[in-house]
Protein backbone atom coordinates (compact mmCIF):
# COMPACT_ATOMS: atom_id res chain seq x y z
CA UNK A 1 0.00 0.00 0.00
CA UNK A 2 1.00 3.77 -0.45
CA UNK A 3 0.31 6.33 2.14
CA UNK A 4 -0.60 10.06 0.28
CA UNK A 5 -0.36 11.81 3.51
CA UNK A 6 0.92 11.07 7.20
CA UNK A 7 3.83 9.71 8.44
CA UNK A 8 4.13 5.78 8.66
CA UNK A 9 6.15 3.75 10.94
CA UNK A 10 9.54 2.83 9.79
CA UNK A 11 8.81 -1.10 10.94
CA UNK A 12 6.25 -0.78 8.37
CA UNK A 13 8.78 -0.09 5.78
CA UNK A 14 11.81 -2.28 7.15
CA UNK A 15 13.71 -3.64 3.97
CA UNK A 16 12.12 -2.09 1.66
CA UNK A 17 14.28 -0.32 -1.59
CA UNK A 18 14.10 3.39 -0.55
CA UNK A 19 12.64 4.58 -3.50
CA UNK A 20 9.74 2.56 -2.34
CA UNK A 21 10.29 4.35 0.92
CA UNK A 22 10.21 7.58 -0.30
CA UNK A 23 7.06 7.48 -2.58
CA UNK A 24 5.33 5.91 0.65
CA UNK A 25 4.50 2.40 0.32
CA UNK A 26 4.36 0.22 3.55
CA UNK A 27 3.54 -3.16 4.19
CA UNK A 28 0.11 -2.93 5.00
CA UNK A 29 0.58 -6.09 6.94
CA UNK A 30 3.07 -4.76 10.16
CA UNK A 31 1.91 -1.25 9.73
CA UNK A 32 0.50 0.51 12.90
CA UNK A 33 0.15 4.10 12.21
CA UNK A 34 0.80 6.54 14.78
CA UNK A 35 -0.81 9.25 13.37
CA UNK A 36 -3.80 9.72 10.86
CA UNK A 37 -2.85 8.25 7.25
CA UNK A 38 -4.43 9.18 3.95
CA UNK A 39 -3.93 5.95 1.49
CA UNK A 40 -3.62 6.23 -2.18
CA UNK A 41 -6.48 4.33 -3.80
CA UNK A 42 -4.13 1.86 -6.17
CA UNK A 43 -4.95 4.08 -9.54
CA UNK A 44 -4.16 7.47 -8.25
CA UNK A 45 -2.43 8.32 -11.70
CA UNK A 46 -4.13 10.46 -13.43
CA UNK A 47 -4.64 10.81 -17.21
CA UNK A 48 -3.39 14.39 -18.82
CA UNK A 49 -3.50 16.35 -22.25
CA UNK A 50 0.51 16.74 -23.13
CA UNK A 51 1.12 19.21 -25.79
CA UNK A 52 4.58 18.13 -27.68
CA UNK A 53 6.86 21.79 -27.35
CA UNK A 54 9.92 20.06 -28.97
CA UNK A 55 11.33 17.70 -31.27
CA UNK A 56 15.18 16.90 -32.27
CA UNK A 57 17.22 14.52 -33.06
CA UNK A 58 19.99 13.26 -31.07
CA UNK A 59 21.32 10.15 -32.92
CA UNK A 60 20.10 8.60 -36.22
CA UNK A 61 16.98 6.27 -34.51
CA UNK A 62 16.33 8.28 -31.04
CA UNK A 63 14.47 11.54 -30.98
CA UNK A 64 14.01 13.64 -28.15
CA UNK A 65 10.35 14.89 -27.31
CA UNK A 66 9.52 17.06 -25.04
CA UNK A 67 5.89 17.79 -23.66
CA UNK A 68 4.30 20.22 -21.52
CA UNK A 69 1.55 18.86 -19.50
CA UNK A 70 -1.40 21.29 -18.62
CA UNK A 71 -0.98 20.66 -15.02
CA UNK A 72 2.66 20.71 -13.88
CA UNK A 73 3.33 16.73 -13.11
CA UNK A 74 4.95 15.44 -9.38
CA UNK A 75 7.96 13.12 -10.94
CA UNK A 76 11.21 12.03 -10.52
CA UNK A 77 13.69 11.67 -12.95
CA UNK A 78 13.77 8.10 -13.71
CA UNK A 79 10.28 7.19 -13.29
CA UNK A 80 8.64 6.85 -16.56
CA UNK A 81 5.10 7.99 -18.00
CA UNK A 82 2.70 6.01 -20.49
CA UNK A 83 1.99 7.89 -23.80
CA UNK A 84 -1.85 7.25 -24.95
CA UNK A 85 -2.19 8.40 -28.93
CA UNK A 86 -5.44 6.60 -30.82
CA UNK A 87 -6.03 3.50 -28.57
CA UNK A 88 -1.71 2.39 -28.24
CA UNK A 89 -0.41 2.79 -24.89
CA UNK A 90 3.63 2.98 -24.82
CA UNK A 91 5.91 3.79 -21.80
CA UNK A 92 9.05 6.16 -22.04
CA UNK A 93 11.03 6.99 -19.10
CA UNK A 94 12.00 10.78 -18.37
CA UNK A 95 15.44 12.16 -18.63
CA UNK A 96 14.20 15.89 -17.31
CA UNK A 97 14.42 17.33 -13.88
CA UNK A 98 11.02 18.55 -12.43
CA UNK A 99 11.92 22.12 -12.31
CA UNK A 100 12.56 22.00 -16.22
CA UNK A 101 8.98 22.31 -16.42
CA UNK A 102 8.56 19.34 -18.84
CA UNK A 103 9.26 15.83 -19.72
CA UNK A 104 11.90 14.84 -21.96
CA UNK A 105 11.70 11.24 -24.09
CA UNK A 106 14.36 9.72 -25.67
CA UNK A 107 12.54 7.78 -28.30
CA UNK A 108 14.35 5.02 -30.67
CA UNK A 109 12.58 4.80 -33.46
CA UNK A 110 11.16 0.51 -33.70
CA UNK A 111 10.57 -0.45 -37.71
CA UNK A 112 6.92 -0.70 -37.85
CA UNK A 113 6.43 0.55 -34.31
CA UNK A 114 3.49 2.17 -33.73
CA UNK A 115 4.08 5.00 -31.28
CA UNK A 116 7.82 5.39 -32.01
CA UNK A 117 7.06 5.45 -35.62
CA UNK A 118 4.53 8.01 -35.28
CA UNK A 119 7.30 10.46 -33.60
CA UNK A 120 9.38 10.15 -35.71
CA UNK A 121 7.85 9.94 -38.90
CA UNK A 122 4.52 12.15 -38.34
CA UNK A 123 4.43 14.27 -35.39
CA UNK A 124 4.66 17.83 -35.41
CA UNK A 125 5.69 20.45 -32.79
CA UNK A 126 1.80 21.35 -31.02
CA UNK A 127 0.45 18.18 -31.27
CA UNK A 128 -0.96 16.38 -28.32
CA UNK A 129 -0.78 13.30 -26.50
CA UNK A 130 -2.79 12.07 -23.65
CA UNK A 131 0.03 10.86 -20.81
CA UNK A 132 -0.65 8.88 -17.37
CA UNK A 133 1.78 8.72 -14.85
CA UNK A 134 4.25 9.19 -13.53
CA UNK A 135 5.64 5.62 -12.91
CA UNK A 136 8.71 3.48 -11.46
CA UNK A 137 10.62 3.14 -8.53
CA UNK A 138 14.09 3.31 -10.67
CA UNK A 139 15.13 6.95 -9.26
CA UNK A 140 17.28 8.60 -7.21
CA UNK A 141 16.98 8.80 -3.06
CA UNK A 142 19.07 11.17 -1.11
CA UNK A 143 20.21 10.37 2.45
CA UNK A 144 23.04 8.33 1.37
CA UNK A 145 25.37 11.04 -0.14
CA UNK A 146 28.73 9.52 -0.16
CA UNK A 147 27.32 6.05 -1.84
CA UNK A 148 29.31 5.43 -5.20
CA UNK A 149 27.11 5.27 -7.72
CA UNK A 150 26.61 3.19 -11.17
CA UNK A 151 24.33 3.80 -13.83
CA UNK A 152 24.55 1.64 -16.81
CA UNK A 153 21.97 1.68 -19.84
CA UNK A 154 21.87 0.93 -23.65
CA UNK A 155 20.54 2.51 -26.42
CA UNK A 156 17.48 4.64 -25.06
CA UNK A 157 18.19 2.97 -21.95
CA UNK A 158 20.07 6.27 -20.76
CA UNK A 159 16.87 8.57 -20.93
CA UNK A 160 16.07 7.55 -17.32
CA UNK A 161 20.33 7.61 -16.50
CA UNK A 162 20.26 11.03 -17.93
CA UNK A 163 17.57 12.29 -15.56
CA UNK A 164 19.03 10.44 -12.78
CA UNK A 165 22.36 11.72 -12.59
CA UNK A 166 21.30 15.04 -12.85
CA UNK A 167 19.32 14.86 -10.62
CA UNK A 168 21.72 12.95 -8.18
CA UNK A 169 24.06 15.90 -8.91
CA UNK A 170 21.23 18.65 -8.02
CA UNK A 171 20.94 16.59 -4.57
CA UNK A 172 24.60 17.62 -4.07
CA UNK A 173 25.55 13.60 -4.27
CA UNK A 174 29.54 13.20 -3.12
CA UNK A 175 30.35 9.80 -3.90
CA UNK A 176 31.70 9.14 -7.20
CA UNK A 177 29.22 9.21 -9.71
CA UNK A 178 30.03 6.36 -13.03
CA UNK A 179 27.72 6.65 -16.11
CA UNK A 180 28.02 3.57 -18.63
CA UNK A 181 26.52 3.69 -21.68
CA UNK A 182 26.15 1.18 -24.46
CA UNK A 183 25.74 0.73 -27.90
CA UNK A 184 26.69 -1.60 -31.02
CA UNK A 185 28.68 1.38 -32.43
CA UNK A 186 29.49 5.13 -32.31
CA UNK A 187 26.40 6.26 -34.16
CA UNK A 188 24.12 4.77 -31.19
CA UNK A 189 25.78 6.68 -28.67
CA UNK A 190 24.11 10.35 -27.75
CA UNK A 191 24.48 12.95 -25.51
CA UNK A 192 27.85 12.31 -25.42
CA UNK A 193 29.43 15.86 -25.49
CA UNK A 194 26.29 16.99 -22.69
CA UNK A 195 27.44 13.89 -20.71
CA UNK A 196 31.71 15.34 -21.27
CA UNK A 197 30.86 18.48 -19.85
CA UNK A 198 28.74 17.47 -17.18
CA UNK A 199 31.61 15.16 -16.23
CA UNK A 200 33.88 18.27 -16.66
CA UNK A 201 32.05 20.01 -14.22
CA UNK A 202 31.62 17.43 -11.47
CA UNK A 203 34.94 15.69 -10.74
CA UNK A 204 32.96 12.95 -8.72
CA UNK A 205 31.24 11.90 -11.84
CA UNK A 206 32.67 9.73 -14.65
CA UNK A 207 31.37 9.38 -17.80
CA UNK A 208 32.39 5.73 -19.93
CA UNK A 209 30.46 5.32 -23.36
CA UNK A 210 31.15 2.02 -24.53
CA UNK A 211 30.73 0.02 -28.02
CA UNK A 212 30.58 -3.38 -29.68
CA UNK A 213 32.18 -2.55 -32.56
CA UNK A 214 35.88 -1.83 -32.85
CA UNK A 215 36.84 0.00 -35.94
CA UNK A 216 35.30 2.75 -35.31
CA UNK A 217 35.51 3.34 -31.88
CA UNK A 218 36.55 6.36 -31.66
CA UNK A 219 37.87 7.21 -27.74
CA UNK A 220 34.85 4.95 -26.80
CA UNK A 221 35.58 2.05 -24.84
CA UNK A 222 35.44 -1.59 -26.71
CA UNK A 223 33.45 -4.47 -25.49
CA UNK A 224 29.91 -5.35 -24.03
CA UNK A 225 28.86 -3.40 -21.68
CA UNK A 226 29.34 -5.74 -18.27
CA UNK A 227 32.84 -6.27 -19.57
CA UNK A 228 33.64 -2.68 -19.65
CA UNK A 229 31.84 -2.18 -16.12
CA UNK A 230 33.64 -4.59 -14.36
CA UNK A 231 37.12 -4.15 -15.68
CA UNK A 232 36.98 -0.71 -14.48
CA UNK A 233 35.61 -1.21 -10.84
CA UNK A 234 35.58 -5.32 -10.10
CA UNK A 235 33.88 -5.29 -6.81
CA UNK A 236 31.22 -3.03 -6.15
CA UNK A 237 30.36 -4.17 -2.82
CA UNK A 238 29.12 -1.15 -1.23
CA UNK A 239 27.81 0.36 -4.45
CA UNK A 240 23.91 1.70 -5.54
CA UNK A 241 23.43 0.52 -8.98
CA UNK A 242 20.61 1.82 -11.69
CA UNK A 243 20.13 -0.42 -15.23
CA UNK A 244 17.54 0.78 -17.72
CA UNK A 245 17.37 -0.70 -20.89
CA UNK A 246 16.66 -3.43 -23.34
CA UNK A 247 15.06 -6.30 -20.38
CA UNK A 248 17.45 -9.11 -21.25
CA UNK A 249 20.62 -6.83 -20.80
CA UNK A 250 18.71 -5.32 -17.36
CA UNK A 251 18.34 -8.98 -15.97
CA UNK A 252 21.98 -9.65 -17.30
CA UNK A 253 23.40 -6.59 -15.40
CA UNK A 254 21.66 -6.73 -12.36
CA UNK A 255 22.87 -10.66 -11.96
CA UNK A 256 26.35 -9.38 -12.88
CA UNK A 257 26.08 -6.40 -10.50
CA UNK A 258 24.88 -8.23 -8.14
CA UNK A 259 27.47 -11.05 -8.34
CA UNK A 260 29.94 -8.44 -7.72
CA UNK A 261 29.15 -7.37 -4.71
CA UNK A 262 26.26 -5.25 -4.76
CA UNK A 263 23.47 -5.35 -2.71
CA UNK A 264 20.12 -6.96 -4.33
CA UNK A 265 18.40 -3.93 -2.29
CA UNK A 266 20.85 -1.25 -3.35
CA UNK A 267 19.70 -2.37 -7.29
CA UNK A 268 17.16 -0.20 -9.09
CA UNK A 269 16.02 -1.52 -12.82
CA UNK A 270 13.78 -0.57 -15.07
CA UNK A 271 13.45 -2.99 -18.33
CA UNK A 272 11.94 -1.63 -21.19
CA UNK A 273 9.16 -4.56 -21.92
CA UNK A 274 7.85 -4.35 -25.28
CA UNK A 275 4.05 -3.75 -25.11
CA UNK A 276 1.80 -7.06 -25.78
CA UNK A 277 0.84 -7.41 -29.09
CA UNK A 278 -3.10 -6.55 -28.72
CA UNK B 1 18.56 -15.99 31.64
CA UNK B 2 14.92 -17.32 31.92
CA UNK B 3 14.07 -15.16 28.61
CA UNK B 4 16.63 -16.87 26.47
CA UNK B 5 15.74 -19.75 26.66
CA UNK B 6 12.01 -19.32 25.93
CA UNK B 7 13.71 -17.38 22.48
CA UNK B 8 12.14 -19.61 18.99
CA UNK B 9 15.59 -20.32 17.44
CA UNK B 10 14.16 -17.75 15.02
CA UNK B 11 14.52 -14.96 17.31
CA UNK B 12 17.93 -16.48 18.31
CA UNK B 13 19.27 -15.67 14.71
CA UNK B 14 18.01 -12.37 14.78
CA UNK B 15 14.46 -12.70 13.28
CA UNK B 16 13.55 -10.21 10.02
CA UNK B 17 16.52 -8.41 9.77
CA UNK B 18 19.17 -11.68 9.89
CA UNK B 19 16.41 -13.13 7.02
CA UNK B 20 17.61 -9.82 5.50
CA UNK B 21 21.34 -10.32 6.05
CA UNK B 22 21.45 -13.62 4.71
CA UNK B 23 19.42 -13.23 1.52
CA UNK B 24 22.06 -11.47 -0.78
CA UNK B 25 24.77 -13.68 0.97
CA UNK B 26 22.98 -17.37 0.23
CA UNK B 27 21.58 -16.40 -2.99
CA UNK B 28 25.26 -15.24 -4.53
CA UNK B 29 26.86 -18.83 -3.38
CA UNK B 30 23.89 -20.34 -4.93
CA UNK B 31 24.33 -18.62 -7.96
CA UNK B 32 27.61 -19.25 -8.40
CA UNK B 33 27.46 -23.46 -7.46
CA UNK B 34 27.69 -25.16 -10.62
CA UNK B 35 26.22 -28.36 -9.28
CA UNK B 36 22.80 -26.17 -8.34
CA UNK B 37 23.02 -22.78 -10.31
CA UNK B 38 20.46 -24.35 -12.73
CA UNK B 39 17.14 -24.54 -11.36
CA UNK B 40 17.66 -20.78 -9.87
CA UNK B 41 17.61 -19.36 -13.09
CA UNK B 42 14.59 -17.19 -13.14
CA UNK B 43 14.36 -14.58 -15.08
CA UNK B 44 13.76 -12.21 -12.68
CA UNK B 45 16.21 -11.48 -9.79
CA UNK B 46 13.86 -9.93 -7.76
CA UNK B 47 11.27 -12.62 -7.81
CA UNK B 48 14.44 -15.35 -7.03
CA UNK B 49 15.21 -12.74 -4.00
CA UNK B 50 11.99 -13.00 -2.66
CA UNK B 51 11.84 -16.65 -2.44
CA UNK B 52 15.43 -17.47 -1.03
CA UNK B 53 13.72 -15.15 2.02
CA UNK B 54 11.07 -17.45 2.20
CA UNK B 55 13.38 -20.10 1.89
CA UNK B 56 15.38 -18.61 4.57
CA UNK B 57 12.44 -17.85 6.89
CA UNK B 58 11.27 -21.21 6.90
CA UNK B 59 14.78 -23.01 7.98
CA UNK B 60 15.34 -20.24 10.69
CA UNK B 61 11.87 -21.40 12.10
CA UNK B 62 10.37 -18.47 11.30
CA UNK B 63 6.83 -17.51 10.95
CA UNK B 64 6.06 -19.42 7.13
CA UNK B 65 3.27 -21.06 6.42
CA UNK B 66 3.96 -23.99 3.94
CA UNK B 67 2.69 -27.50 4.52
CA UNK B 68 4.46 -30.85 3.15
CA UNK B 69 2.26 -30.35 -0.12
CA UNK B 70 3.40 -26.97 -1.05
CA UNK B 71 6.93 -28.26 -1.12
CA UNK B 72 5.82 -31.02 -2.90
CA UNK B 73 4.22 -28.72 -5.65
CA UNK B 74 6.86 -25.85 -5.14
CA UNK B 75 9.27 -27.97 -6.06
CA UNK B 76 7.94 -30.43 -8.85
CA UNK B 77 9.07 -28.29 -11.89
CA UNK B 78 12.53 -28.98 -10.10
CA UNK B 79 12.25 -33.12 -9.75
CA UNK B 80 11.49 -33.30 -13.88
CA UNK B 81 14.65 -31.11 -14.01
CA UNK B 82 16.35 -33.68 -12.11
CA UNK B 83 16.22 -32.92 -8.77
CA UNK B 84 17.70 -35.05 -6.00
CA UNK B 85 19.47 -35.64 -2.75
CA UNK B 86 22.82 -34.34 -3.69
CA UNK B 87 21.35 -30.87 -4.26
CA UNK B 88 19.64 -30.76 -1.38
CA UNK B 89 23.35 -31.72 0.38
CA UNK B 90 24.65 -28.41 -1.47
CA UNK B 91 21.56 -25.79 -0.46
CA UNK B 92 22.30 -27.61 2.76
CA UNK B 93 26.40 -26.49 2.56
CA UNK B 94 25.73 -23.02 0.54
CA UNK B 95 23.27 -22.70 3.93
CA UNK B 96 25.54 -23.57 6.56
CA UNK B 97 28.44 -21.15 4.61
CA UNK B 98 26.17 -18.67 4.89
CA UNK B 99 25.54 -18.41 8.29
CA UNK B 100 29.23 -18.97 9.26
CA UNK B 101 29.89 -16.21 7.33
CA UNK B 102 27.66 -14.00 9.32
CA UNK B 103 29.22 -15.56 12.80
CA UNK B 104 26.51 -17.79 13.49
CA UNK B 105 27.53 -20.36 16.67
CA UNK B 106 27.93 -23.50 15.47
CA UNK B 107 25.08 -25.63 17.37
CA UNK B 108 22.14 -22.88 16.18
CA UNK B 109 23.77 -23.83 12.43
CA UNK B 110 22.78 -27.07 13.15
CA UNK B 111 19.39 -26.76 14.11
CA UNK B 112 19.07 -24.99 10.75
CA UNK B 113 20.56 -27.42 8.74
CA UNK B 114 17.68 -30.05 10.96
CA UNK B 115 14.95 -27.79 9.92
CA UNK B 116 16.52 -28.00 6.21
CA UNK B 117 16.52 -32.05 6.44
CA UNK B 118 12.99 -32.29 7.66
CA UNK B 119 11.64 -31.33 4.70
CA UNK B 120 13.77 -33.22 2.47
CA UNK B 121 11.62 -35.85 1.77
CA UNK B 122 9.22 -33.72 0.97
CA UNK B 123 11.12 -31.05 -1.54
CA UNK B 124 12.02 -35.18 -3.22
CA UNK B 125 8.62 -35.76 -3.07
CA UNK B 126 9.53 -38.95 -1.46
C1 LIG C 1 9.05 1.11 -18.18
C2 LIG C 1 9.37 1.30 -19.64
C3 LIG C 1 10.13 2.38 -20.03
C4 LIG C 1 10.45 2.57 -21.37
N1 LIG C 1 11.21 3.64 -21.73
C5 LIG C 1 11.54 3.83 -23.02
C6 LIG C 1 12.35 4.95 -23.41
O1 LIG C 1 12.75 5.78 -22.58
N2 LIG C 1 12.68 5.08 -24.70
C7 LIG C 1 12.24 4.18 -25.67
O2 LIG C 1 12.58 4.36 -26.84
N3 LIG C 1 11.47 3.13 -25.32
C8 LIG C 1 11.10 2.93 -24.03
N4 LIG C 1 10.30 1.86 -23.71
C9 LIG C 1 9.77 0.99 -24.78
C10 LIG C 1 8.48 1.62 -25.34
O3 LIG C 1 7.48 1.59 -24.34
C11 LIG C 1 7.90 0.90 -26.56
O4 LIG C 1 7.81 -0.48 -26.29
C12 LIG C 1 8.71 1.10 -27.83
O5 LIG C 1 8.86 2.48 -28.09
C13 LIG C 1 8.04 0.41 -29.02
O6 LIG C 1 6.72 0.89 -29.17
P1 LIG C 1 6.06 1.07 -30.62
O7 LIG C 1 4.63 1.36 -30.43
O8 LIG C 1 6.87 2.01 -31.43
O9 LIG C 1 6.25 -0.35 -31.27
P2 LIG C 1 5.14 -1.56 -31.33
O10 LIG C 1 4.08 -1.15 -32.29
O11 LIG C 1 4.76 -1.89 -29.96
O12 LIG C 1 6.01 -2.71 -31.92
C14 LIG C 1 6.26 -2.92 -33.31
C15 LIG C 1 6.99 -4.22 -33.51
O13 LIG C 1 8.32 -4.12 -32.99
C16 LIG C 1 8.54 -5.08 -31.97
N5 LIG C 1 9.33 -4.45 -30.93
C17 LIG C 1 8.89 -3.70 -29.89
N6 LIG C 1 9.92 -3.26 -29.16
C18 LIG C 1 11.03 -3.72 -29.73
C19 LIG C 1 12.42 -3.61 -29.43
N7 LIG C 1 12.86 -2.93 -28.38
N8 LIG C 1 13.30 -4.19 -30.27
C20 LIG C 1 12.89 -4.89 -31.32
N9 LIG C 1 11.58 -5.05 -31.65
C21 LIG C 1 10.67 -4.48 -30.88
C22 LIG C 1 7.15 -5.48 -31.51
O14 LIG C 1 7.14 -6.80 -30.98
C23 LIG C 1 6.33 -5.38 -32.76
O15 LIG C 1 6.43 -6.52 -33.54
C24 LIG C 1 9.98 1.65 -22.36
C25 LIG C 1 9.20 0.57 -21.95
C26 LIG C 1 8.88 0.39 -20.62
C27 LIG C 1 8.04 -0.78 -20.22
C1 LIG D 1 16.24 -28.16 1.82
C2 LIG D 1 14.96 -27.86 1.95
C3 LIG D 1 14.27 -26.82 1.14
C4 LIG D 1 13.34 -25.96 1.60
C5 LIG D 1 12.84 -25.85 3.05
C6 LIG D 1 12.90 -25.14 0.52
C7 LIG D 1 11.97 -24.14 0.63
C8 LIG D 1 11.51 -23.37 -0.40
C9 LIG D 1 10.52 -22.33 -0.28
C10 LIG D 1 9.81 -21.94 1.00
C11 LIG D 1 10.34 -21.82 -1.50
C12 LIG D 1 9.40 -20.66 -1.89
C13 LIG D 1 8.13 -21.19 -2.47
C14 LIG D 1 7.28 -20.04 -2.98
O1 LIG D 1 6.96 -19.15 -2.21
O2 LIG D 1 7.00 -20.05 -4.16
C15 LIG D 1 11.22 -22.50 -2.40
C16 LIG D 1 11.33 -22.23 -3.74
C17 LIG D 1 12.35 -22.73 -4.53
N1 LIG D 1 13.28 -23.68 -4.19
FE1 LIG D 1 13.38 -24.63 -2.41
N2 LIG D 1 13.59 -25.50 -0.62
C18 LIG D 1 14.44 -26.51 -0.28
C19 LIG D 1 15.31 -27.15 -1.15
C20 LIG D 1 15.57 -26.76 -2.44
C21 LIG D 1 16.60 -27.31 -3.29
C22 LIG D 1 17.50 -28.48 -2.93
C23 LIG D 1 16.56 -26.62 -4.46
C24 LIG D 1 17.41 -26.75 -5.72
C25 LIG D 1 18.65 -27.09 -5.73
C26 LIG D 1 15.52 -25.62 -4.35
C27 LIG D 1 15.19 -24.72 -5.32
C28 LIG D 1 14.13 -23.86 -5.24
C29 LIG D 1 13.73 -22.99 -6.33
C30 LIG D 1 14.42 -22.85 -7.68
C31 LIG D 1 12.61 -22.30 -5.89
C32 LIG D 1 11.81 -21.29 -6.68
C33 LIG D 1 10.73 -22.06 -7.36
C34 LIG D 1 10.29 -21.43 -8.64
O3 LIG D 1 11.16 -21.15 -9.48
O4 LIG D 1 9.08 -21.26 -8.81
N3 LIG D 1 14.95 -25.74 -3.11
N4 LIG D 1 11.93 -23.44 -1.71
Amino acid sequence: MRSAAGTVPPRAQAGMKDSWKTRGYFFSCVCVPEENLEIDSADADIRMEALISSLEFLSGDVIRACLTTREPMDFRAGQYVTLIRNGVARSYSIASLPQAGELELHIRKIPGGQMSGWFHDAAQVGDTVSVVGPSGECFYVSGREDQPLILAGTGTGLAPLYGIVRDALQCRHRGPIHVFHGALNRRGLYLVNELRELARRHPQLQYTPAVLGGDEAGDAAVGPIDSVILSRIPNLSGWRGFVCGDPGLVQMLKKKLFLAGMASSDIYADAFLPAAPS
Amino acid sequence: MEQQTTQTLYEQLGGQPAVNAAVDIFYRKVLVDNRINRFFEGVDMDQQIAKQKAFLTMVFGGPANYSGKDMRTGHARLISMGLNDSHVDAVIENLGATLTELGVAPPLIAKVAALAESVRNDVLNR
